[in-house]
Protein backbone atom coordinates (compact mmCIF):
# COMPACT_ATOMS: atom_id res chain seq x y z
CA UNK A 1 0.00 0.00 0.00
CA UNK A 2 1.37 3.20 -0.84
CA UNK A 3 2.12 6.06 1.73
CA UNK A 4 2.54 3.50 4.71
CA UNK A 5 5.27 1.54 5.58
CA UNK A 6 5.62 -2.48 5.88
CA UNK A 7 2.64 -3.72 8.58
CA UNK A 8 1.65 0.57 9.22
CA UNK A 9 4.10 1.05 11.89
CA UNK A 10 7.30 3.03 11.29
CA UNK A 11 10.63 0.88 11.53
CA UNK A 12 11.72 2.80 15.08
CA UNK A 13 8.40 2.36 16.52
CA UNK A 14 8.94 -1.61 15.71
CA UNK A 15 12.76 -1.52 17.05
CA UNK A 16 11.31 -0.01 20.47
CA UNK A 17 8.10 -2.82 20.87
CA UNK A 18 11.03 -5.51 20.01
CA UNK A 19 13.09 -4.10 22.54
CA UNK A 20 9.68 -4.72 24.85
CA UNK A 21 9.30 -7.95 23.27
CA UNK A 22 12.62 -9.05 23.66
CA UNK A 23 12.49 -7.61 27.54
CA UNK A 24 9.10 -9.54 28.10
CA UNK A 25 10.41 -12.74 26.71
CA UNK A 26 13.50 -12.72 28.86
CA UNK A 27 11.00 -11.93 32.08
CA UNK A 28 8.08 -13.55 31.46
CA UNK A 29 4.88 -12.49 33.04
CA UNK A 30 6.60 -9.15 33.78
CA UNK A 31 4.71 -5.85 32.35
CA UNK A 32 7.07 -3.94 30.34
CA UNK A 33 6.35 -0.46 29.43
CA UNK A 34 6.23 0.91 25.96
CA UNK A 35 5.61 3.61 24.19
CA UNK A 36 2.08 2.87 22.67
CA UNK A 37 1.53 4.71 19.09
CA UNK A 38 -1.44 6.38 18.08
CA UNK A 39 -3.10 3.94 16.06
CA UNK A 40 -5.63 4.30 13.47
CA UNK A 41 -8.89 2.67 15.87
CA UNK A 42 -10.08 3.30 19.21
CA UNK A 43 -8.65 2.25 22.77
CA UNK A 44 -10.79 -0.99 23.41
CA UNK A 45 -10.16 -2.06 19.79
CA UNK A 46 -7.08 -3.64 19.87
CA UNK A 47 -4.43 -1.24 20.08
CA UNK A 48 -2.35 -2.79 21.89
CA UNK A 49 -2.74 -5.98 19.91
CA UNK A 50 -2.06 -4.60 16.46
CA UNK A 51 1.15 -2.88 17.62
CA UNK A 52 2.82 -6.18 18.64
CA UNK A 53 1.48 -7.96 15.53
CA UNK A 54 2.85 -5.07 13.49
CA UNK A 55 6.25 -5.61 15.10
CA UNK A 56 6.37 -9.42 14.46
CA UNK A 57 4.94 -10.00 11.12
CA UNK A 58 7.13 -10.57 8.27
CA UNK A 59 6.42 -11.23 4.56
CA UNK A 60 6.33 -14.99 5.00
CA UNK A 61 3.31 -15.20 7.79
CA UNK A 62 0.23 -15.54 7.92
CA UNK A 63 -1.87 -13.94 10.07
CA UNK A 64 -4.88 -15.51 11.84
CA UNK A 65 -7.72 -12.82 13.70
CA UNK A 66 -10.04 -14.26 15.79
CA UNK A 67 -12.52 -11.85 18.28
CA UNK A 68 -14.64 -13.82 20.83
CA UNK A 69 -13.11 -16.97 19.04
CA UNK A 70 -14.85 -15.99 15.57
CA UNK A 71 -12.87 -15.87 12.58
CA UNK A 72 -15.95 -13.95 10.99
CA UNK A 73 -16.95 -10.76 13.58
CA UNK A 74 -16.78 -7.11 12.36
CA UNK A 75 -13.13 -6.74 14.79
CA UNK A 76 -10.93 -10.18 13.43
CA UNK A 77 -12.45 -9.21 9.84
CA UNK A 78 -11.18 -5.47 9.68
CA UNK A 79 -7.95 -6.64 11.40
CA UNK A 80 -7.47 -9.08 9.35
CA UNK A 81 -7.96 -6.75 6.14
CA UNK A 82 -5.77 -4.47 7.49
CA UNK A 83 -2.59 -6.30 7.93
CA UNK A 84 -3.58 -7.49 4.76
CA UNK A 85 -3.69 -4.20 3.27
CA UNK A 86 -0.63 -2.66 4.99
CA UNK A 87 1.93 -5.68 4.79
CA UNK A 88 0.58 -8.29 2.23
CA UNK A 89 0.65 -10.89 4.34
CA UNK A 90 -1.34 -14.03 3.59
CA UNK A 91 -4.25 -14.58 5.98
CA UNK A 92 -5.93 -17.44 6.77
CA UNK A 93 -9.12 -18.54 8.99
CA UNK A 94 -7.26 -21.99 9.95
CA UNK A 95 -5.65 -22.27 13.39
CA UNK A 96 -2.83 -24.85 11.78
CA UNK A 97 -1.89 -22.95 9.09
CA UNK A 98 -1.43 -19.52 10.83
CA UNK A 99 2.25 -18.75 12.15
CA UNK A 100 0.58 -15.61 13.90
CA UNK A 101 -2.64 -15.65 15.89
CA UNK A 102 -4.01 -11.67 16.91
CA UNK A 103 -6.60 -12.82 19.60
CA UNK A 104 -9.26 -11.38 21.94
CA UNK A 105 -11.06 -13.58 24.62
CA UNK A 106 -9.55 -16.90 23.16
CA UNK A 107 -6.78 -19.53 23.07
CA UNK A 108 -7.96 -21.50 19.58
CA UNK A 109 -9.14 -25.32 20.63
CA UNK A 110 -6.80 -27.01 18.11
CA UNK A 111 -3.58 -27.46 20.55
CA UNK A 112 -0.84 -25.05 19.51
CA UNK A 113 2.77 -26.23 18.10
CA UNK A 114 6.41 -24.54 18.37
CA UNK A 115 7.09 -21.52 16.13
CA UNK A 116 3.51 -19.92 16.22
CA UNK A 117 2.74 -16.94 17.95
CA UNK A 118 -0.20 -16.29 19.98
CA UNK A 119 -0.74 -12.04 20.50
CA UNK A 120 -3.62 -11.30 23.05
CA UNK A 121 -5.25 -7.82 22.88
CA UNK A 122 -5.36 -6.64 26.70
CA UNK A 123 -7.44 -4.40 28.25
CA UNK A 124 -5.82 -4.28 31.46
CA UNK A 125 -2.69 -5.89 31.86
CA UNK A 126 -2.37 -4.91 36.04
CA UNK A 127 -3.93 -8.35 37.48
CA UNK A 128 -4.15 -6.41 40.95
CA UNK A 129 -5.66 -3.09 39.53
CA UNK A 130 -9.38 -3.78 41.17
CA UNK A 131 -7.79 -4.97 44.74
CA UNK A 132 -4.71 -2.14 44.63
CA UNK A 133 -6.02 1.37 43.16
CA UNK A 134 -2.09 2.33 43.50
CA UNK A 135 -0.16 1.81 40.33
CA UNK A 136 3.06 2.24 42.75
CA UNK A 137 1.95 -0.13 45.14
CA UNK A 138 0.98 -2.58 43.19
CA UNK A 139 4.60 -2.77 41.59
CA UNK A 140 5.88 -2.91 44.46
CA UNK A 141 3.82 -6.18 44.73
CA UNK A 142 5.20 -7.22 42.05
CA UNK A 143 8.77 -6.31 42.76
CA UNK A 144 8.60 -8.31 46.07
CA UNK A 145 6.00 -11.37 44.60
CA UNK A 146 3.94 -10.26 47.09
CA UNK A 147 0.40 -11.72 46.38
CA UNK A 148 -1.56 -11.93 49.44
CA UNK A 149 -3.88 -10.02 48.14
CA UNK A 150 -5.05 -12.25 45.19
CA UNK A 151 -5.38 -14.55 47.78
CA UNK A 152 -7.55 -12.55 49.77
CA UNK A 153 -9.70 -11.96 46.87
CA UNK A 154 -10.18 -15.53 46.24
CA UNK A 155 -11.02 -16.09 50.19
CA UNK A 156 -13.84 -13.58 49.94
CA UNK A 157 -14.82 -15.37 46.64
CA UNK A 158 -15.17 -19.01 48.62
CA UNK A 159 -16.36 -17.57 51.93
CA UNK A 160 -19.59 -15.71 50.44
CA UNK A 161 -20.03 -18.13 47.06
CA UNK A 162 -18.58 -21.62 47.75
CA UNK A 163 -16.30 -21.24 44.60
CA UNK A 164 -14.17 -18.52 42.70
CA UNK A 165 -16.36 -16.93 40.53
CA UNK A 166 -13.96 -15.08 38.00
CA UNK A 167 -14.85 -16.70 35.09
CA UNK A 168 -11.88 -14.93 32.92
CA UNK A 169 -9.42 -13.28 33.62
CA UNK A 170 -8.30 -15.55 35.49
CA UNK A 171 -5.35 -14.74 37.87
CA UNK A 172 -2.08 -17.10 36.53
CA UNK A 173 1.81 -17.43 38.37
CA UNK A 174 4.03 -17.71 35.44
CA UNK A 175 6.84 -19.00 36.09
CA UNK A 176 6.25 -19.53 39.62
CA UNK A 177 7.26 -15.70 39.68
CA UNK A 178 4.99 -13.03 38.81
CA UNK A 179 1.45 -12.73 38.80
CA UNK A 180 -0.35 -11.91 35.53
CA UNK A 181 -3.79 -11.07 34.05
CA UNK A 182 -4.43 -13.87 31.13
CA UNK A 183 -5.95 -10.83 29.41
CA UNK A 184 -10.20 -11.93 29.12
CA UNK A 185 -9.53 -15.30 27.45
CA UNK A 186 -12.37 -17.88 29.67
CA UNK A 187 -11.07 -19.61 32.59
CA UNK A 188 -10.89 -22.44 30.51
CA UNK A 189 -8.17 -21.68 28.34
CA UNK A 190 -6.22 -21.04 31.05
CA UNK A 191 -4.25 -24.73 31.12
CA UNK A 192 -3.41 -23.85 27.29
CA UNK A 193 -0.73 -21.47 28.62
CA UNK A 194 0.56 -23.91 30.97
CA UNK A 195 3.83 -25.72 29.12
CA UNK A 196 2.29 -24.20 25.82
CA UNK A 197 4.63 -25.02 22.70
CA UNK A 198 3.69 -21.79 21.37
CA UNK A 199 4.91 -17.96 22.26
CA UNK A 200 2.18 -15.41 23.76
CA UNK A 201 2.81 -11.96 23.81
CA UNK A 202 -0.10 -9.82 25.42
CA UNK A 203 0.19 -5.93 24.47
CA UNK A 204 -2.07 -3.26 26.46
CA UNK A 205 -2.34 -0.01 24.06
CA UNK A 206 -3.84 2.71 26.56
CA UNK A 207 -2.36 0.77 29.66
CA UNK A 208 1.12 0.98 27.19
CA UNK A 209 2.27 -2.86 29.06
CA UNK A 210 3.81 -5.54 26.69
CA UNK A 211 4.44 -8.84 28.66
CA UNK A 212 4.71 -12.42 27.63
CA UNK A 213 5.00 -15.98 28.14
CA UNK A 214 7.51 -18.23 26.46
CA UNK A 215 7.28 -21.70 25.05
CA UNK A 216 7.32 -24.33 27.81
CA UNK A 217 6.44 -21.81 30.50
CA UNK A 218 4.71 -23.13 33.76
CA UNK A 219 1.65 -20.94 34.26
CA UNK A 220 -0.73 -22.01 37.26
CA UNK A 221 -3.71 -21.01 38.09
CA UNK A 222 -4.34 -18.92 41.98
CA UNK A 223 -6.45 -21.34 43.86
CA UNK A 224 -6.14 -22.83 47.35
CA UNK A 225 -5.15 -26.41 48.67
CA UNK A 226 -8.60 -27.25 49.38
CA UNK A 227 -10.34 -25.36 46.89
CA UNK A 228 -8.41 -26.24 43.27
CA UNK A 229 -9.05 -24.41 40.27
CA UNK A 230 -11.62 -26.23 38.07
CA UNK A 231 -12.69 -25.43 34.38
CA UNK A 232 -16.18 -24.09 33.56
CA UNK A 233 -17.80 -25.13 30.83
CA UNK A 234 -21.25 -25.55 29.95
CA UNK A 235 -22.75 -28.83 30.37
CA UNK A 236 -23.63 -29.29 26.97
CA UNK A 237 -22.45 -30.55 23.46
CA UNK A 238 -22.48 -27.82 20.07
CA UNK A 239 -25.38 -27.98 18.43
CA UNK A 240 -23.96 -27.65 15.13
CA UNK A 241 -20.50 -30.00 15.17
CA UNK A 242 -21.38 -31.96 18.44
CA UNK A 243 -17.84 -31.16 20.48
CA UNK A 244 -18.10 -32.26 24.21
CA UNK A 245 -14.82 -30.57 25.13
CA UNK A 246 -14.87 -27.27 23.57
CA UNK A 247 -15.46 -24.08 25.10
CA UNK A 248 -19.67 -23.05 24.21
CA UNK A 249 -21.18 -19.67 23.38
CA UNK A 250 -25.10 -19.36 24.03
CA UNK A 251 -26.79 -17.74 21.24
CA UNK A 252 -30.38 -17.15 22.16
CA UNK A 253 -32.53 -17.58 18.92
CA UNK A 254 -35.77 -16.07 19.34
CA UNK A 255 -38.20 -14.52 22.16
CA UNK A 256 -39.66 -17.39 23.27
CA UNK A 257 -36.86 -18.71 25.32
CA UNK A 258 -35.46 -20.49 22.88
CA UNK A 259 -31.27 -20.64 22.56
CA UNK A 260 -28.39 -23.43 21.13
CA UNK A 261 -25.31 -23.98 22.33
CA UNK A 262 -22.30 -23.81 19.68
CA UNK A 263 -18.21 -23.70 19.52
CA UNK A 264 -16.93 -20.54 20.09
CA UNK A 265 -13.97 -21.01 18.01
CA UNK A 266 -15.82 -21.09 14.23
CA UNK A 267 -12.74 -23.11 12.88
CA UNK A 268 -12.30 -25.88 15.41
CA UNK A 269 -16.57 -25.97 14.78
CA UNK A 270 -16.16 -26.51 11.03
CA UNK A 271 -12.99 -29.00 11.53
CA UNK A 272 -15.44 -31.12 13.36
CA UNK A 273 -17.85 -30.85 11.38
CA UNK A 274 -15.92 -31.66 8.17
CA UNK A 275 -14.71 -34.66 10.04
CA UNK A 276 -18.12 -35.93 10.85
CA UNK A 277 -19.01 -35.39 6.88
CA UNK A 278 -16.00 -37.36 5.96
CA UNK A 279 -16.91 -40.49 8.49
CA UNK B 1 20.30 -24.07 84.71
CA UNK B 2 21.54 -21.91 82.21
CA UNK B 3 19.47 -19.07 81.44
CA UNK B 4 18.07 -19.48 77.87
CA UNK B 5 19.93 -17.11 75.69
CA UNK B 6 16.60 -15.47 74.19
CA UNK B 7 14.90 -14.74 77.30
CA UNK B 8 18.59 -13.07 78.74
CA UNK B 9 19.25 -10.80 75.46
CA UNK B 10 16.82 -7.87 74.43
CA UNK B 11 14.59 -8.57 71.67
CA UNK B 12 14.90 -4.86 70.59
CA UNK B 13 17.73 -2.63 71.41
CA UNK B 14 18.04 0.85 70.00
CA UNK B 15 21.05 3.17 70.25
CA UNK B 16 21.79 7.10 70.31
CA UNK B 17 18.60 7.20 67.80
CA UNK B 18 18.29 10.98 66.57
CA UNK B 19 15.82 12.05 63.92
CA UNK B 20 15.26 15.68 62.94
CA UNK B 21 12.39 16.94 61.01
CA UNK B 22 12.91 19.98 59.95
CA UNK B 23 14.30 22.32 62.17
CA UNK B 24 12.68 20.26 64.86
CA UNK B 25 14.87 17.15 66.83
CA UNK B 26 11.80 14.91 66.67
CA UNK B 27 14.29 12.28 68.94
CA UNK B 28 17.32 13.30 70.30
CA UNK B 29 19.80 10.48 71.15
CA UNK B 30 17.06 7.71 72.36
CA UNK B 31 18.18 4.45 73.48
CA UNK B 32 15.79 1.74 74.44
CA UNK B 33 15.78 -1.96 75.47
CA UNK B 34 13.10 -4.34 75.32
CA UNK B 35 13.43 -7.98 76.21
CA UNK B 36 11.43 -10.91 75.58
CA UNK B 37 7.57 -10.57 77.03
CA UNK B 38 7.99 -7.66 78.35
CA UNK B 39 5.34 -4.32 78.21
CA UNK B 40 7.28 -1.14 77.52
CA UNK B 41 4.81 2.16 77.80
CA UNK B 42 6.26 5.56 76.30
CA UNK B 43 4.50 8.26 77.16
CA UNK B 44 4.75 11.90 76.85
CA UNK B 45 3.12 15.07 75.89
CA UNK B 46 2.10 15.25 72.10
CA UNK B 47 4.96 16.25 70.06
CA UNK B 48 7.31 14.61 72.15
CA UNK B 49 8.54 12.47 69.78
CA UNK B 50 6.72 9.22 70.31
CA UNK B 51 5.22 8.21 67.29
CA UNK B 52 8.55 9.05 65.57
CA UNK B 53 10.36 6.55 68.36
CA UNK B 54 7.63 3.96 67.60
CA UNK B 55 7.72 4.61 63.55
CA UNK B 56 11.74 4.53 64.03
CA UNK B 57 11.57 1.42 66.12
CA UNK B 58 9.30 -0.39 63.78
CA UNK B 59 12.07 0.78 60.54
CA UNK B 60 9.21 2.86 58.73
CA UNK B 61 11.38 6.32 59.67
CA UNK B 62 14.71 6.22 58.90
CA UNK B 63 17.10 7.68 61.94
CA UNK B 64 19.65 10.34 61.16
CA UNK B 65 22.03 8.25 63.37
CA UNK B 66 21.50 5.49 65.62
CA UNK B 67 20.55 1.77 65.11
CA UNK B 68 17.57 -0.67 66.10
CA UNK B 69 18.86 -4.06 65.99
CA UNK B 70 16.31 -6.52 66.02
CA UNK B 71 16.79 -10.72 67.78
CA UNK B 72 15.15 -12.90 65.40
CA UNK B 73 13.82 -16.26 66.43
CA UNK B 74 17.19 -18.36 65.37
CA UNK B 75 18.77 -15.40 67.63
CA UNK B 76 20.18 -13.66 64.75
CA UNK B 77 20.19 -9.97 65.33
CA UNK B 78 19.78 -7.93 62.35
CA UNK B 79 20.06 -4.40 61.88
CA UNK B 80 16.62 -3.10 61.02
CA UNK B 81 17.31 -0.17 58.90
CA UNK B 82 19.49 -2.14 56.90
CA UNK B 83 17.66 -4.98 56.09
CA UNK B 84 16.42 -5.61 52.41
CA UNK B 85 13.19 -4.40 51.80
CA UNK B 86 11.18 -7.52 51.44
CA UNK B 87 13.40 -9.13 54.31
CA UNK B 88 11.49 -6.12 56.34
CA UNK B 89 8.04 -5.99 54.78
CA UNK B 90 8.47 -10.12 55.74
CA UNK B 91 8.84 -9.22 59.55
CA UNK B 92 6.33 -6.88 59.48
CA UNK B 93 3.93 -9.04 58.88
CA UNK B 94 5.24 -12.09 60.61
CA UNK B 95 7.04 -12.10 63.77
CA UNK B 96 6.34 -8.40 64.18
CA UNK B 97 2.60 -6.67 64.29
CA UNK B 98 1.09 -3.14 64.34
CA UNK B 99 -1.80 -2.12 65.90
CA UNK B 100 -3.32 1.41 64.62
CA UNK B 101 -4.92 3.79 66.73
CA UNK B 102 -7.39 4.00 63.50
CA UNK B 103 -8.10 0.93 62.75
CA UNK B 104 -9.39 1.61 59.28
CA UNK B 105 -5.77 2.27 58.90
CA UNK B 106 -4.95 -1.66 58.96
CA UNK B 107 -7.98 -3.03 58.14
CA UNK B 108 -9.38 -3.67 55.12
CA UNK B 109 -13.09 -2.12 54.86
CA UNK B 110 -14.28 -3.96 52.20
CA UNK B 111 -12.70 -7.58 53.09
CA UNK B 112 -15.11 -9.56 55.11
CA UNK B 113 -14.09 -9.82 59.03
CA UNK B 114 -12.46 -13.43 58.27
CA UNK B 115 -10.74 -12.44 54.91
CA UNK B 116 -8.83 -9.34 56.90
CA UNK B 117 -7.79 -11.85 60.13
CA UNK B 118 -6.66 -14.39 57.29
CA UNK B 119 -4.41 -12.05 54.96
CA UNK B 120 -1.35 -12.44 56.96
CA UNK B 121 -1.66 -16.11 56.78
CA UNK B 122 -1.87 -15.99 52.98
CA UNK B 123 0.80 -13.52 52.70
CA UNK B 124 3.96 -15.07 50.90
CA UNK B 125 7.14 -15.45 53.11
CA UNK B 126 4.46 -16.55 56.20
CA UNK B 127 6.16 -19.88 56.38
CA UNK B 128 3.61 -22.13 58.10
CA UNK B 129 1.78 -25.12 57.14
CA UNK B 130 -2.02 -24.11 55.37
CA UNK B 131 -0.90 -21.08 54.21
CA UNK B 132 -2.98 -21.86 50.82
CA UNK B 133 -5.47 -24.11 52.52
CA UNK B 134 -8.63 -22.19 52.84
CA UNK B 135 -10.53 -24.59 55.66
CA UNK B 136 -7.44 -24.07 57.78
CA UNK B 137 -7.15 -20.00 57.22
CA UNK B 138 -10.75 -20.23 58.27
CA UNK B 139 -10.43 -22.13 61.22
CA UNK B 140 -7.76 -19.91 62.31
CA UNK B 141 -10.14 -16.66 61.71
CA UNK B 142 -12.96 -17.85 63.69
CA UNK B 143 -10.07 -19.11 66.68
CA UNK B 144 -8.93 -15.69 66.36
CA UNK B 145 -12.70 -13.95 66.13
CA UNK B 146 -13.28 -16.08 69.35
CA UNK B 147 -9.63 -15.03 71.05
CA UNK B 148 -10.95 -11.36 70.42
CA UNK B 149 -14.39 -11.73 72.06
CA UNK B 150 -16.16 -10.99 68.56
CA UNK B 151 -19.22 -13.31 67.59
CA UNK B 152 -17.51 -15.65 64.94
CA UNK B 153 -21.05 -16.30 63.30
CA UNK B 154 -19.97 -12.52 61.66
CA UNK B 155 -16.68 -14.04 59.94
CA UNK B 156 -18.46 -13.33 56.68
CA UNK B 157 -19.61 -9.67 57.52
CA UNK B 158 -18.04 -6.91 56.54
CA UNK B 159 -15.80 -4.49 59.22
CA UNK B 160 -18.05 -1.52 58.14
CA UNK B 161 -20.87 -3.00 59.78
CA UNK B 162 -18.68 -2.96 62.99
CA UNK B 163 -18.90 -0.78 65.82
CA UNK B 164 -15.41 1.10 67.07
CA UNK B 165 -14.63 -1.19 70.10
CA UNK B 166 -15.03 -4.66 67.38
CA UNK B 167 -13.20 -2.95 65.13
CA UNK B 168 -9.83 -2.26 67.29
CA UNK B 169 -10.47 -6.18 68.33
CA UNK B 170 -10.92 -7.32 64.79
CA UNK B 171 -7.46 -5.33 64.25
CA UNK B 172 -5.68 -7.11 66.87
CA UNK B 173 -6.95 -10.58 65.98
CA UNK B 174 -5.61 -9.82 61.82
CA UNK B 175 -2.62 -8.82 63.99
CA UNK B 176 -1.83 -11.60 66.14
CA UNK B 177 -3.10 -14.55 63.93
CA UNK B 178 0.51 -14.75 62.65
CA UNK B 179 1.65 -14.88 66.70
CA UNK B 180 4.06 -12.36 66.23
CA UNK B 181 6.60 -11.97 69.33
CA UNK B 182 6.86 -8.08 69.66
CA UNK B 183 3.97 -5.56 68.89
CA UNK B 184 3.67 -1.73 68.45
CA UNK B 185 1.20 -0.26 69.84
CA UNK B 186 -0.21 3.54 68.43
CA UNK B 187 -2.56 4.83 70.85
CA UNK B 188 -4.61 1.26 70.42
CA UNK B 189 -7.43 2.82 73.32
CA UNK B 190 -7.62 6.39 71.76
CA UNK B 191 -11.02 7.54 70.51
CA UNK B 192 -12.93 4.90 72.02
CA UNK B 193 -15.42 5.12 74.75
CA UNK B 194 -14.67 4.62 78.82
CA UNK B 195 -16.07 1.73 78.56
CA UNK B 196 -15.39 0.08 75.32
CA UNK B 197 -11.84 1.14 76.64
CA UNK B 198 -11.74 -1.12 79.88
CA UNK B 199 -13.05 -4.05 77.83
CA UNK B 200 -10.03 -3.55 75.29
CA UNK B 201 -7.33 -3.19 77.69
CA UNK B 202 -8.26 -6.11 79.80
CA UNK B 203 -8.38 -8.01 76.45
CA UNK B 204 -4.89 -6.74 75.60
CA UNK B 205 -3.48 -7.54 78.78
CA UNK B 206 -4.72 -10.77 78.72
CA UNK B 207 -3.47 -11.77 75.61
CA UNK B 208 -0.42 -10.32 75.99
CA UNK B 209 0.58 -12.23 79.19
CA UNK B 210 -0.83 -15.49 77.79
CA UNK B 211 1.20 -15.08 74.84
CA UNK B 212 4.09 -13.57 76.39
CA UNK B 213 4.05 -10.67 73.63
CA UNK B 214 6.35 -8.08 74.23
CA UNK B 215 4.94 -4.91 73.27
CA UNK B 216 6.07 -0.65 72.77
CA UNK B 217 2.57 0.79 73.68
CA UNK B 218 3.12 4.26 72.93
CA UNK B 219 -0.17 6.58 74.98
CA UNK B 220 -0.39 9.61 76.81
CA UNK B 221 -2.85 8.48 79.02
CA UNK B 222 -0.99 7.50 82.26
CA UNK B 223 -4.16 5.03 82.75
CA UNK B 224 -3.17 2.77 80.24
CA UNK B 225 0.27 2.98 81.13
CA UNK B 226 -0.48 1.95 84.78
CA UNK B 227 -2.57 -1.22 83.80
CA UNK B 228 -0.49 -2.72 80.94
CA UNK B 229 3.07 -1.77 81.08
CA UNK B 230 5.73 -2.86 83.07
CA UNK B 231 8.27 -0.66 82.39
CA UNK B 232 7.59 3.07 81.56
CA UNK B 233 10.07 5.28 79.36
CA UNK B 234 8.51 8.89 79.56
CA UNK B 235 10.04 11.62 76.44
CA UNK B 236 9.79 14.92 76.42
CA UNK B 237 11.18 17.07 73.58
CA UNK B 238 12.49 14.17 72.20
CA UNK B 239 14.50 12.78 74.93
CA UNK B 240 13.93 10.20 77.24
CA UNK B 241 13.70 12.31 80.58
CA UNK B 242 12.82 9.21 82.56
CA UNK B 243 12.78 5.44 82.61
CA UNK B 244 11.96 2.59 85.16
CA UNK B 245 9.24 0.40 86.60
CA UNK B 246 5.76 1.81 85.82
CA UNK B 247 5.01 1.69 89.32
CA UNK B 248 8.10 3.08 90.34
CA UNK B 249 8.08 6.01 87.67
CA UNK B 250 4.81 6.80 88.44
CA UNK B 251 4.22 6.43 92.56
CA UNK B 252 7.74 7.89 93.00
CA UNK B 253 8.56 10.24 89.76
CA UNK B 254 12.12 11.47 90.15
CA UNK B 255 11.83 14.11 87.05
CA UNK B 256 9.79 17.76 87.09
CA UNK B 257 8.47 16.41 83.88
CA UNK B 258 6.85 13.34 84.91
CA UNK B 259 5.95 15.08 88.42
CA UNK B 260 4.02 17.14 85.98
CA UNK B 261 2.59 14.47 83.99
CA UNK B 262 1.29 12.31 87.07
CA UNK B 263 -0.16 15.21 88.77
CA UNK B 264 -2.10 16.08 85.84
CA UNK B 265 -4.27 12.79 86.05
CA UNK B 266 -7.32 13.37 86.65
CA UNK B 267 -9.32 11.15 89.12
CA UNK B 268 -12.79 10.13 88.94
Amino acid sequence: MNGYNFAYLDEQTKRMVRRALLKAVAVPGHQVPFGSREMPLPYGWGTGGIQVTASILGPDDVLKVIDQGADDTTNAVSIRRFFARTAGVATTTRTVEASVIQSRHRIPETALREGQIVVYQVPLPEPLARLEPSRAAAREMHAMADYGLMHVKLYEDIARLGHVSISFDYPVMVNGRYLMAPSPIPAFDNPKLDMSPALHLFGAGREKRIYAVPPYTEVRSLAFDDHPFRLIRAPHACALCGARTSYLDEIVTDDQGGRMFVCSDTDYCAEQRGKRTAA
Amino acid sequence: MSPDPLLSAPLLSARGLSVRLGRVAALDGVDVDLWPGEVLAVVGESGSGKTTLLNTLFGTQCPDRGVVRYRDPDGRVHDVHRMSRPMLRTLHRSDWGFVYQEPRQALRMAVSAGGNVGERLMAPGINSAGARHYGRIREAAIAWLREVEIDPTRIDDLPRTFSGGMLQRLQIARTLVTHPRLVFMDEPTGGLDVSVQARLLDLIRTLVARLRIAVVLVTHDIAVARLLADRMLVMQAGRVVETGLTDQVLDDPQEPYTQLLVSSVLLA
